[in-house]
């Protein structure tokens, strides 16, 4: 294992740490337990949007607290969920007198420690929604699984319910708008390379040289099949047709394109997947009206990409045009 | 008849986080095959963080000692396990409430409370290959047996049998919750590693309340 790090099990607390330092305008970090919070916390009259997971996902949560987006983020450990009391105390901290959205990814630890953190919070009053985001089509959704996993649409969501809370919108409409955001979006990734977890010390899964995971989920679980490495523009077909297919995305809608990176693919690649992406949606009579390119929601250092496809309304564009001033990202101010 | 002292249920935390911490690369290795590879660390994290608090175990009744237990998991561990343990730890340590000892019919109701939780939190059943494969075997057959009139240490023998013979029946079964239910047909022909680490759980019941 090659890492920049000093000992696996004070990675999280000092990367955090460095967060703080580097973005002190913005953000403050509270340790013990460990949670990110905007600067200006809490916000009075404003719903407050908390969301978390586990960690080595960077941008995600803690780049995406600041205005415009969250107000407070919880990070576990890495790829393990974060706890009830994390949650909690967020929850408590960023609460500004209009509820609070907890915005949790399918995952079963993640759903089961958020279900925990909102009793212990509506125990003290604090009114909570919570929306669970489920866009990957690599999973099959079915009674007898966990469910799709939450990949790129969370940072979708987030940009978006954000931007809602900003602009006064209530608890209950923001929730329903979370839901819509999650409903018309869908991702799929891929991985060239495995990623190895500090405390583990290897790779997690064995891909040899000339083989790709496709369908991969952002811990490095299993996809839907491994084959042998093709060219760009043919994995890009592969991400992309099931997603299309799926929701499914149709001649005359307006969407959102987001081509993220996965931790160890350069920008370089990522506007190459995102150029034929662009142009299969562009032939299908789909509109690609909002982007997002680069590394926003990764897997360590896994290389790789996941491709999300998001069907826009006014409404959506207009929220995710508005302004955003967080560590990862930004614009508008 | 026999009686579980606080004393003991201290002593059968302390044997689990000893098991714990003996398997702790098995049960992540359990976990890497079909998970995340991180139930060893993770219960690990937290029993080691149990430990530390025993001045807050000893000395106090039944259900205040799980219920910093309780607390602990919740808040160290983490991940699905963290959450259930710790429902399993606090549904358990409302039934004691204020008892210092406990009848094996007593200690059979709160390990059934401590189910119930785990189910309503996890929803699963059993043939769902996650921990209530075992759980649920082991702590029925603990009920039976004390019903019947058997002795503890009987009673206890047997119920880490049901547990282990639950963690069997799991290793061919298809996962359908948690991540390992990601892999599909692909999760069959491995042990559930929470149901491993309850299975540790009664052995260390059975090594310390009897």
């Amino acid at each position: 294992m090659k890492k920049l790090i000093n000992a696996p099990e004070n990675i999280v607390l000092e990367s955090i740490s460095g967060l703080a330092l580097a973005f002190s305008d913005l953000i403050k970090v509270h340790t013990d337990p460990n949670y990110i919070v905007r600067a200006d916390a809490p916000v009075k009259n404003k719903v407050a949007l908390v969301s978390g997971g586990g960690s080595g996902h960077e941008p995600m949560h803690g780049g995406f607290v600041g205005r415009g987006m969250l107000d407070a983020a919880c990070p576990g450990a890495v790829f393990t969920s974060p706890t009830p009391d994390q949650m909690f105390e967020a929850t408590k901290a960023v609460n500004g007198g209009k509820g609070v959205l907890h915005i949790v990814k399918n995952y079963t630890g993640d759903v089961m420690n958020f279900e925990m953190a909102a009793d212990l919070a509506k125990a003290e009053g604090i009114d909570v929604e919570a929306v669970v985001i489920d866009d990957d089509v690599a999973v099959k959704d079915s009674l007898w699984t966990a469910g799709r996993r939450g990949v790129g649409t969370t940072v979708l969501a987030e940009k978006i319910c954000g931007a809602a809370a900003e602009a006064g919108q209530s608890l209950k409409d923001i929730a329903a708008l979370c839901h819509k955001v999650n409903g018309n979006g869908r991702s799929m990734g891929m991985a060239l390379t495995s990623c190895t977890v500090p405390h583990v010390g290897k790779p997690t899964f064995d891909l040899p040289e000339d083989e790709m995971e496709i369908g991969i989920g952002i811990h490095g679980e299993p996809g839907r099949t491994r084959m042998k490495l093709k060219s760009a523009d043919e994995i890009t077909e592969l991400l992309l047709a099931p997603i299309v297919e799926d929701l499914p995305f149709k001649a005359g809608h307006e969407v959102l394109l987001f081509v993220n990176g996965m931790g160890g693919t350069p920008l370089i690649e990522l506007f190459v997947v995102y150029r034929k992406a662009h142009e299969i949606l562009t032939k299908a009579g789909i509109k690609v009206t909002r982007s997002l390119v680069g590394s926003y929601i990764t897997s360590l250092e896994m290389a790789g990409a996941s491709i999300s496809v998001l069907k826009l309304d006014d409404e959506m564009t207009k929220l995710w045009d508005a302004p955003v001033l967080t560590p990862g990202l930004r614009w508008g101010v | 008849m026999s009686k579980i002292t606080s004393d003991q249920i201290v002593a059968w935390i302390e044997r689990y986080a000893a098991h714990i911490a003996e398997q702790k690369d098995y049960l992540t290795q359990l976990d890497a095959a079909i998970g995340d590879a991180d139930h060893g660390a993770n219960m690990h994290r937290g029993f080691q963080a149990v430990l530390a608090k025993k001045a807050d175990l000893q000395n106090s009744d039944i259900g205040a000692l799980l219920k910093v237990v309780a607390m602990t998991l919740i808040s160290t561990v983490g991940g699905a396990s963290g959450a259930l343990y710790g429902t399993f730890f606090l549904q358990a340590s409302t039934m004691a409430g204020s008892k210092t000892e406990l009848s094996p019919s007593e200690f059979g109701s709160i390990l059934e409370k401590g189910l119930a939780g785990i189910v309503l939190r996890g929803k699963a059943a059993i043939g769902d290959k996650t921990m209530v494969d075992a759980l649920q075997p082991a702590i029925k057959t603990y009920k039976r047996s004390v019903e019947s009139g058997e002795a503890l240490e009987q009673a206890l023998s047997k119920a880490v049998s049901a547990a282990e013979e639950g963690l069997k029946s799991t290793v061919p079964l298809v996962a359908r919750k948690g991540r390992a239910s990601y892999l599909g047909e692909r999760s069959a022909g491995h042990p559930d590693p929470g149901a491993t680490s309850t299975v540790l759980l009664f052995r260390s019941a059975a090594e310390s309340l009897a």
